[in-house]
Order: C-alpha cells, then structure tokens, then sequence
C-alpha cells in the first residue's frame, strides 16, 4: 500500500505555518546558477564537492604509484608528494565531506524533512554555496601559484608550514590559508540557516522528537561546526599574520635552524591548540550528519522502527559536547603537559560510550527486521563495520602509551582513514542510492551499485587494514621512499605494492559510481514518489522531483514519528509521517 | 583554552537544558491522537531573524573567545610580555561606540512610536558615530606604531590589531544594514516592517558594544593582572 491511498481518504487541514515568500527564477541563470532553491543549491554543493573530490582522489592514486612502485613510477619528486598529502587530506576532510555532508545533504533534505518550503534565508544560502565555490577556486589555484601548493600536511603546523624549505611556503600555504577562511565565511552563512530553519521553520506537528534523526545529525553537526570552526579561522589568520607580517603569534625564535632568526617567544603548540580545538569535532561535523543518515536508512530498508529513538539523539548531543573536550588526543606527542594527556584519554575514551550505543541500536534496529538488501542498506550496513572496525582502532590510539610509538606511523593513517573516510564515504554512497530517486525521479542501476558496493567495501579494507600491520612494524608516514633501512622489512614493499593495485581497482570502481549516476539520469527506471515506502515527508512530495516550493499548495502536517514501520494492527508495512490517525487502513 | 570551554559549557548548558525540557515525557512513537490537530510546534517568541542573529552572535562569542584564549595562551607562554600603553583615544573611541549604540536604541524606540525623524536621526547619529569610531581605532594603531610598538617585535599590538580588525569588519558588516534601513525609511517604507530590522541592529551593535568592553578590558585596562594571573 502506498501514500496514493492515504490521500484518497482523507482531506489533510492545511498546515497554516508561516508562508514564505519564494524567489521564483524565470530564466535559466535564476533557475540553475544563481538559484536560491536550497534543493538547486544541494546539487551545486554535492557537484562541486565531488569534483574537488576527484582531484584529491587523483593525487592520492599518484601517492600510491610514488610508495607501491617507487623504482618504477617517479611521477612526482619528494616535494610533490608532501603537496600531495597536505592537499589530498584538506580536500576530502573540509572541501569533500563536510561540504558533501552539510551543504549537500543538509540542503536538500531539512527543508523536505522539515516539511518547509526553502530554507529561512535562502539569498543567504546562495552566497554561501558561492563562498565555498569561491574557495574551492582559491584553494585548487595553489597548484598553479609559484612554488605550487603547500606541502606542510593538512595539520599546517607552524614553523614547519611558513618556514624557508617547506614545499609551498612562497604562494601556497597564503592561498591555503585564505580559502579555509572564505569556506568558513561560506558555511556561517550555511549553518546559519540549517539551524534557524530546524528551529523555527518546521511544520505544524513536527516536534523535535518527530525529527528524524538524519535531521538531528545534520542540525548537531551544524551547531558543533559553527562553535568549531572560529577555532581554525583564528588559527589560519594569525598563521597569515605570522606568514604575512612577520608578527610571532606561532613562530617561535629559531636560531641556527633557518635564516628567519627575527622572531621570539611564538607558541607552535598555541597552534596545534586551535588547530584540534577545530580539527576534533571536524571528525563529528563529519560523522554525526553520517550517524542520522544511516539510522535513517537501516530503519527503512529494514521496515523497522529505530531502536532506542530518544538514546539516539541523546547520544548524538552527548557526542558533539564531548567532542569539545578531547582535542589534545591528537597533541600527546606536542610536548605538551603530561597530565593533560591523562585528561584527554580519559575523556576520548568516555566519548566511546554514546558512541557504542548508536552501534548497538542500529544493531538492535537490524535484529528480526525485515531487512531488505538493497543499496542504501548494503552502505549502510557496510558503514557499521568500517566504523567500528576503526573505532577500535581508536580505542589503542587514544591511550598515550600507545598512541607514542604509533602516532607516526601508518597505523594512524589506517585508523582514521577507516574511521573518518571510508566509514562517512560509504553512508554518502548508501543516501545517495537512497535519495537519487528523490533528487531525479529515477532509480540508480542495481547491478552497477553493487559491483560498486563490494568493490569498494572489500577494496578499502584490502588498502586500509594492511596499513595497521605496517604502522605496527614502525613504518612511519609521511615518507615519499624509504629506501635500505633495518627495521622495514621487505614484506613491508610487498605490502605497499598490494595496497596501491586496491587502491587503484577502487578509484576505478568511483568512475563506474559516477557512469551509473549520469547513466541513470537519462536510462535509468522511473522511480515513483517512494519507491522505498519510507515514511519521511520528503517522499510525500506530489511531485518527484519536488519543485521550488516543495509540497504544492498546502504544507504536510504531521501526526506521527518517522519510525512507524510494521506497526502492529495496521495493514501498510508503513505509515507516513502526515496520515493522520483515522486515515490508517487497520487489519479487521 | 579555558575561557572559550567556559562559553561553551554555558552555551550547551542552556541548550540541553531547553532540549531536556523538549523531550521530557515526550514518547515520540506515540501518534497524535485521533480527530485532533497537531500544534504548531515552532516558537513564536522568535522570529527567523532574530534567532539568526542570536545564532551568529554566539558564533561571534565563540570567535572571540577564541581570540581571547590564544590571547592568554600566547602571554602566559611568552619569554618576556611588554604591556601596551594606554592611549587616551582609546576612552573616545569607547565613547563614541557607546553613543553610537544608545543612538541605534533611540532609533528603534522612533520606529516602535513611528517616529519616522527620531528612526532616521538615531539610524544616521549611530552610523556615523561607527564610522568616528573605526576611524579613532585606525588613529590609535598609527599612534602605537609611532610609539615603536610594531607587529612584529610587540606581540600584544598584533593581539590588538587582530582582534580590533576582526571586530572592525563586523562592525562594517553591520553598517551595510544600518544603510538599508535608512534606504528604505527615505523610500517611506512602513514604519512597522522596519522596526525588527532597526530592533536587531541595535541589539547588534548593543552586543558588539559589549565585545568591545570585553577586549579592551583584557588587551588594556586588565592587561597587567592577566599577565600576572598567567604567569
């Protein structure tokens, strides 16, 4: 049974919230450009996003060449491979997921979850897509400037990132350092609106606990980024002050180390501070949208109410506050006091607590659902045991004895990449399985998504999982060849050769992802308005895709959780979130 | 960091304290009951822009108590700290904000009476005593440069500069506004849909008044019991 016969049986009051006034474009450039439909600007965000993506992904398969065959490949120099790995990992952390995530998924789902028309500032909106747009073009003009992109690592940990010798210090870093500070400007104005429009924009009847949690998250990790990212704005224009006008705020006296001996008294650690003041709730303004979209999924796709909805969004809360007190976990090996590294462990280890009780209700949700094996569920499914799988990972690293011989070492670099973007990567794959049919009106191919699928899951554990194994025997990270030493052994190369031919199979199993999209666009089966039978208000649409305006005349009303699958009694596997109660056909 | 996780737990506080409020005895799996209409569920005691601006205002704090932490960081952790003199400019420039503030008050006031003069006079008294100030701000690093204390020897003038220019361009962010409202009250637009756009200027620069005491307290007036405290 479908929504169609809910609507023949009742007649919906109208939702009588405020109405907003709409910006209705007439032209192509209105429509498509400079568009302030948050659903326009979803796509312009998601679009862009990928494709800065795809360069990162480009530069990584070259760091792959560079350390699997470095006698046969020399692609790049030394220099080129630190340039690399500094602009590979700030691309997929800021540019990639949490633009993917916030601008993406956040404006294109709030307003439809919520049951609103657009977002409550949408000329707002636009600016901020154009912002990061603009970002993205300061950042990607690194690699043209002299001396080319900066090579200090995505961290920009001072004295090395503006100090004579390191690889983009000339132009890089400066472009760098800008772009973060136009993408921070870019998603205040974002968050600004994803915040007010969850508060104060919502539908007649939908209360905060009949959200759904994919809105929790996004709305958690908006609030947790606002209050964050001052934290890297500060750091990056001090660091531009520093690098720019000789002040000291960082840079520290270095006589004998480098000509630049006019400086005193700066505080590299002061940087690191900020930096992971920032940079650790980064990995929850990532993992929290990840946490709501993917018991959103495994709720539908298993016909299952959520487990434990409340301890949920607690949990979701508990998390981001948390995630404010444990930034000196990345800091053990900074110098810094010694007790401090006994207080961060702590609370990165009580972080683990909300934490496994999300795990622990997806799997309760999964436990005698109905699963049913489709993509969004096979993502999702596969999120699990990534996340968990390197959140355990986790646990070792946040211990400081631990952490200290390890922290350098490629154990770290398969921890978080499990972690933080294999584990965020695969529920992005799982929603936008999950919400192409929305966004376009047609199904992706099922059996191109699930070579993708078992490509990429089994693929990154065959890159990643080996990685622990090499950071266990001391390789460290950050090397571009590590040439005759004692301590590597030679399996350690075998190894590096075996990871860069995964690497290379999954990135190739991208452009087949990115084939099935375009394809289906104009191939692809006609979806339907809820070809999931999901319950959400965004599937209630009259039209797919919805238009400007999403719901027609009347705003949905809401009567019900998101979670009402296999209710008891009732016919439908499913209750929309806008049937009211005596609309619902009940078993006689 | 300390003072920037003291804003903070008080901000979470005050939230988690609301959303406790909000989902006490609330059972989300429970429908609405039969034959009845869901309430409307968002405040009416907020607009959308004037919860914007109250989010952005707690970005700011959170900005700037940033600011301030590395500030302290920075100072308990210097070899040798040389506290800034004390211009007299900085007590008009203080003034002038200060003023600037009450006109903006005094405009919101015409604008609530439909006043039409009292809003326009207070909206151009408060712009431009912003401008005098910007400008006293701009008099004040030339009169600390001149005086030897450069950026790049005196890292209590960068502190100073940094944060007065970050604090400048909110300020120029918020005149753009204060220059709409008064293009709309020559165009005779109604005084009734001005008075929430007047009402969150003033509550704007009454908040960026505060800031700035804040600032100058610790950068000036408290520089030396911090730096004892830090150190």
């Amino acid at each position: 049974m479908g929504e169609r016969e809910y609507d023949a049986s009742y007649q919906a009051p109208p939702a009588e919230t405020g109405e907003m006034e709409l910006v209705h474009a007439e032209t192509f450039i209105g429509k498509y450009i400079w568009s302030q439909d948050a659903k326009v600007i979803a796509i312009q965000y998601m679009l862009t996003a990928t494709a800065i993506g795809l360069v990162a992904l480009a530069l990584s398969i070259v760091m792959r060449l560079q350390l699997g065959f470095p006698d046969t490949f020399s692609l790049i120099d030394p220099a080129e491979y630190l340039q690399s790995v500094s602009m590979h990992g700030m691309i997929m952390v800021v540019y990639l997921l949490t633009a993917f995530f916030l601008g993406g998924f956040g404006n294109y789902l709030i307003p439809l979850m919520c049951g609103t028309r657009d977002m409550v500032f949408p000329y707002l909106n636009m600016l901020s897509f154009w912002f990061y747009l603009v970002s993205v073009l300061i950042l990607a003009a690194g690699f043209f400037v002299p001396g080319g992109s900066t090579g200090a690592g995505w961290t920009l940990y001072p004295p090395q990132s503006i100090s004579e010798g390191t690889p983009g210090v000339d132009g890089g870093i400066i472009t760098m350092l800008v772009s973060l500070m136009v993408f921070i400007a870019g998603f205040t104005m974002g968050g600004l609106n994803y915040v007010v429009t969850v508060l104060q924009a919502r539908t007649r009847g939908m209360t905060l606990m009949r959200l759904p949690l994919t809105i929790w998250g996004i709305f958690m990790a908006t609030v947790m980024a606002l209050l964050a990212f001052p934290a890297l704005f500060v750091a990056c224009l001090m660091l531009l002050f520093d690098r720019l006008l000789g002040t000291s705020f960082f840079m520290p006296e270095m006589l004998g180390v480098t000509q630049d001996v006019a400086r005193e008294g700066g505080s590299p650690v002061l940087f690191q501070h900020l930096f992971w003041f920032f940079g650790h709730p980064e990995v929850y303004i990532v993992a929290l949208p990840a946490f709501g979209i993917v018991s959103d999924l495994i709720a539908t796709h298993a016909r299952k109410n959520i487990f434990g909805y409340r301890m949920m969004v607690w949990a979701l809360i508990l998390i981001g506050v948390l995630s404010f007190v444990v930034w000196a976990h990345h800091m053990f090996v900074s110098g810094m006091n010694p007790y401090f590294g006994f207080l961060f462990a702590t609370t990165t280890l009580i972080i683990a607590v909300p934490t496994a009780i999300k795990v622990y209700n997806w799997v309760l949700t999964l436990w005698r659902g109905n699963i049913r094996f489709t993509l969004p569920m096979l993502f999702a499914i596969g999120f699990l045991f990534t996340f968990l799988n390197g959140g355990l990972s986790g646990l070792f690293l946040g211990n400081v004895t631990v952490d200290v011989p390890l922290s350098d070492t490629y154990f770290v670099v398969g921890h978080f990449h499990m972690v933080m973007a294999v584990a965020p990567i695969l529920v992005i794959f799982g929603a936008i399985y999950h919400w192409y049919p929305k966004i376009t009106g047609r199904m992706l191919n099922v059996p191109l998504g699930q070579i993708h699928f078992w490509v990429t899951f089994l693929g990154t554990y065959l890159i990643y999982y080996p990685m622990h194994f090499i950071g266990l025997e001391g390789v460290p990270r950050r090397y571009y060849a590590y040439g005759e030493t004692t301590f590597i052994s030679d399996s350690v190369q075998s190894l590096n050769a075996f990871i860069t031919i995964a690497a290379i199979v999954v990135a190739l199993a991208q452009l087949l992802f990115l084939f099935n999209i375009v394809w289906s666009y104009y191939r692809g089966r006609e979806a339907g308005d809820n070809p999931w039978h999901a319950t959400t208000l965004e599937w209630q649409t009259a039209e797919t895709p919805p238009p400007h305006g999403n719901f027609g005349k009347e705003l949905p009303v809401v009567y019900r959780w998101p979670y009402d699958y296999c209710v008891p009694g009732v016919k439908a596997d499913f209750i929309p979130q806008n049937v009211p109660p005596q609309a619902v056909e009940r078993d006689s | 960091m300390t003072v920037s996780l003291v804003f903070l737990a008080l901000l979470m506080m005050g939230f988690g304290f609301w959303l406790f409020r909000q989902s006490l005895f609330v059972q989300p799996w429970v429908a609405e009951s039969a034959g009845q209409l869901p309430a409307l569920t968002v405040s009416r005691r907020f607009t959308a822009p004037r919860l914007g601006l109250v989010v952005f205002m707690a970005v700011v704090t959170s900005l700037f108590a940033l600011m301030i932490s590395a500030y302290l960081m920075r100072m308990a952790e210097a070899p040798q700290w040389e506290l800034l003199p004390q211009p007299n400019l900085l007590w008009v420039n203080t003034g002038i904000l200060l003023i600037g503030s009450l006109a903006l008050q005094s405009a919101w006031e015409g604008a609530r009476r439909e006043h039409r003069g009292r809003l326009q006079g207070g909206l151009a008294v408060g712009a431009l005593c912003t401008l005098a100030f910007l400008v006293g701000q701009y008099l004040v690093w030339r009169e600390l440069l001149a005086a030897g204390y450069y950026l790049d020897t005196h890292p209590a003038s960068a502190f100073f500069v940094i944060m007065s220019v970050l604090h400048a361009l909110h300020l120029i962010g918020g005149l753009g506004v204060v220059a709409l409202c008064l293009q709309r009250v020559a165009r005779r637009t109604s005084l009734a849909q001005l008075v929430e756009w007047t009402g969150l200027c003033t509550l704007y620069w009454h908040f960026l008044y505060v800031v700035w005491l804040v600032l100058f307290g610790v950068l000036f007036v408290g520089a030396a019991p911090l730096y004892a405290l830090c150190r």
